[in-house]
């Protein structure tokens, strides 16, 4: 035995950096990250590099971009639209990260035991998971944010609460696959609680459809938000990209630049994050890696 | 001395669209302190089932004890509680299943998984779990496990993958390790090793292994007593020696005399290798009162069709469910 113990161990690739070359490969999710990376440091740094203030009114009402010093132009109060946007980031992207970590909260929960237990739990959980599926999205966060306040973690709520069905869904289906591993039974065998099967048996080798969802979820929680701030179920004392839109909505025809741009702003990142979790997929996604 | 598990009478029962199947239907056995046994029989004849049945793993909602006991160091493990059956599982009763490379967790080392079940039962802490599972590692034969503990499981192949389960399996010093088809997935080499493994582990930990297969040289290899299983039945108990010497049922026969025998000189006549005609019965047809067999024997009468045949005690310590036992 003692020679084998010289030879060369050849190190197999593992999964994760195996992962990271597929979706290196993956050039619009390369450009999408790049355009992410860059959007999350203007979200944290920009307020110190560009000290405007998104509340003041600081020069004439519709002045267009680029005129009077002004590189995005000021909006129907006069104030500093490239500010607004700036300090609009991090609220946009708070909101959007925050809501996607509710969602994945209470749909791995749900998926989770309705996926593991089976029988009556699993009946009772889809069924609910359904009713809040058929419900028209839109109008129930509208009743959320409008009974309980327009504040940012209501509204946070408001978007988690009507979008977790998915994650669900896809977690209990993954459940339903990975419970029947010989894996499982192995762990079972070995004495494993029911708790620690579900979150640390299963739960991590059901994780990359759910890691995908999720990075999907920030995206739709940023527009879900753009249309309530649209609607005007905002909190008025913050900045985000959708406010900005709500609020100069009635300016649309004349100085459309208000609108445009923050739209553009949410455009750019919702894209960057849908390109990012589609490379995620293909990377994440045993069957696609063959390709 | 009481024999470390005994089962009584167990009666597993399936069910099925059909309606409820007994798996199991009045199986008896004992297991002794340090010794092997092995359970024989082609597909579909339930030794997985008793395994699964002993380790309280039965598929839930399908499948269920219905009558019987199942004697661990004195205690039923059909009453106990499942709290109880999870200390006792992985502690007192290991098993290691069938297929190696989809048994490990991918997503975690092997040491890690060793550790995990050291942690949990044994409370060891984080660190003496892990050095004690380099020591596993070593003690089945995996070189450098120093290196190999921080190894993934697809970094490993199908022997090396085995060799780990054998060592979770073993990591607490169980009384019992099921082993079920162990080396079916591997190669005729790694087979070898595997099963001279697990003889100097039992020899060295006093184990009691039963040990689960359709191969008859391993069990000639692995076991001193064998169990051969039909249709959820007992058909023949005894030594190994003695059952392969001298069957004393018709389907034993038939399993003995389907294994080839190599010959060194080719141009030697060889004996014609026999089959077993026909399939075991469905599900549909366990439990029925007459000698499920019948189909497929060449000695059936009619005595075998009309009621299930007892067991018939032979003084060489054999026991064999046939009508016929004597003939034979």
């Amino acid at each position: 035995m003692s020679d084998l113990t010289t030879e060369p161990i050849i190190k197999a690739q593992s999964p994760l950096s195996e992962a990271w070359s597929m979706f290196r490969r993956n050039h619009a999710a390369m450009a999408g990250l790049v355009v992410l990376i860059f959007i999350v440091l203007g979200a944290i740094f920009g307020p110190y590099l560009y000290p405007g203030q998104p509340f003041e009114m600081v020069w004439a009402p519709f002045s267009p971009p680029g005129v009077d010093g002004f590189i995005l132009g000021t909006d129907y109060l006069g104030r500093d639209l490239l500010a607004q946007i700036i300090h609009g980031a991090r609220v946009t992207l708070i909101i959007g990260l925050s809501a996607a970590i509710v969602t994945v909260v209470i749909g791995v929960t749900i998926g989770a035991l309705a996926g593991f237990y089976r029988g009556i739990v699993e009946e009772a959980l889809m069924r609910f998971t359904e009713f809040f599926q058929v419900l028209p999205t839109l109008l129930f966060s509208m009743v959320i944010v409008a009974l309980f306040g327009a504040s940012l973690p209501m509204i946070t709520l408001a978007i988690g609460v009507v979008s977790w069905t998915a994650v669900a869904r896809i977690t209990r289906s993954e459940f339903l696959r990975i419970r029947e591993l010989e894996y499982v039974m192995a762990s079972r065998a070995s004495g494993v609680s029911n708790a620690k099967l579900m979150f640390k048996v299963i739960l991590p080798n059901a994780l990359p459809p759910i890691i995908v969802q999720s990075a999907l979820m920030v995206g739709s929680a940023i527009l879900f938000e753009a249309g309530l701030s649209f609607l005007g179920l905002t909190d008025p004392n913050v900045i985000s990209w959708g406010q900005i839109i709500g609020s100069n909505r009635q300016y649309i025809l004349e100085s459309s630049f208000m609108v445009t741009i923050p739209g553009l702003a949410i455009f750019i990142t919702v894209l960057a994050i849908s390109l990012v979790g589609d490379g995620l997929n293909d990377a994440l996604n045993p069957k696609l890696r063959q390709r | 001395m009481e024999p470390l598990l005994k089962v009584e009478n167990l009666r597993i029962e399936l069910s099925t669209r059909a309606g409820v199947a007994p798996v199991i239907d009045d199986l008896s056995f004992e297991l002794g302190h340090n010794e092997s046994i092995s359970f024989v029989g082609e597909s579909g004849c339930g030794k997985s089932m008793t395994a699964l049945a002993i380790m309280g793993l039965l598929p839930e909602g399908i499948g269920k004890v219905a009558s019987g006991k199942i004697i661990f160091d004195g205690e039923d493990l059909t009453k106990a509680s499942e709290a109880r059956l999870r200390d006792l599982r992985g502690n007192d009763i290991s098993m290691i299943f069938q297929e190696p490379m989809t048994s490990l967790n991918p997503v975690y080392t092997v040491g890690e998984q060793i550790a995990e079940v050291l942690r949990e039962h044994q409370n060891l802490s984080k660190v003496a779990a892990h050095n004690a599972a380099i020591e596993l590692l070593d003690a089945v034969r995996i070189p450098n496990p120093k290196g190999r503990v921080n190894d993934y499981p697809f970094q490993m192949s199908g022997g090396q993958r085995q060799r780990v389960m054998i060592a979770i399996a073993l990591a607490c010093k169980p009384k019992i390790l099921i082993a079920d088809e162990p080396t079916t997935a591997l190669d005729v080499t790694v087979q070898a090793q595997i099963f001279d493994l697990l003889r100097d582990l039992r020899d060295q930990t006093g184990t009691s292994i039963i040990m689960i297969t359709h191969d008859m040289g391993a069990v000639a290899e692995m076991a001193e007593r064998m169990i051969v299983m039909y249709a959820g039945r007992k058909a023949e108990e005894g030594k190994v020696q003695q059952i392969i010497e001298h069957a004393r049922h018709p389907y034993t026969k038939g399993l003995i005399s389907c294994v080839p025998h190599i010959m060194a000189d080719p141009a030697f006549e060889r004996e014609e290798l026999l089959e077993i005609p026909g399939i075991v019965p469905g599900l549909a047809e366990f439990g029925q009162d007459r000698c499920l067999f019948a189909a497929r024997c060449n000695m059936v009468t009619d005595k075998c069709l009309g009621a299930r045949p007892p067991e018939v005690s032979f003084d060489t310590g054999q026991n064999a469910a046939c009508w016929r036992a004597e003939e034979v």
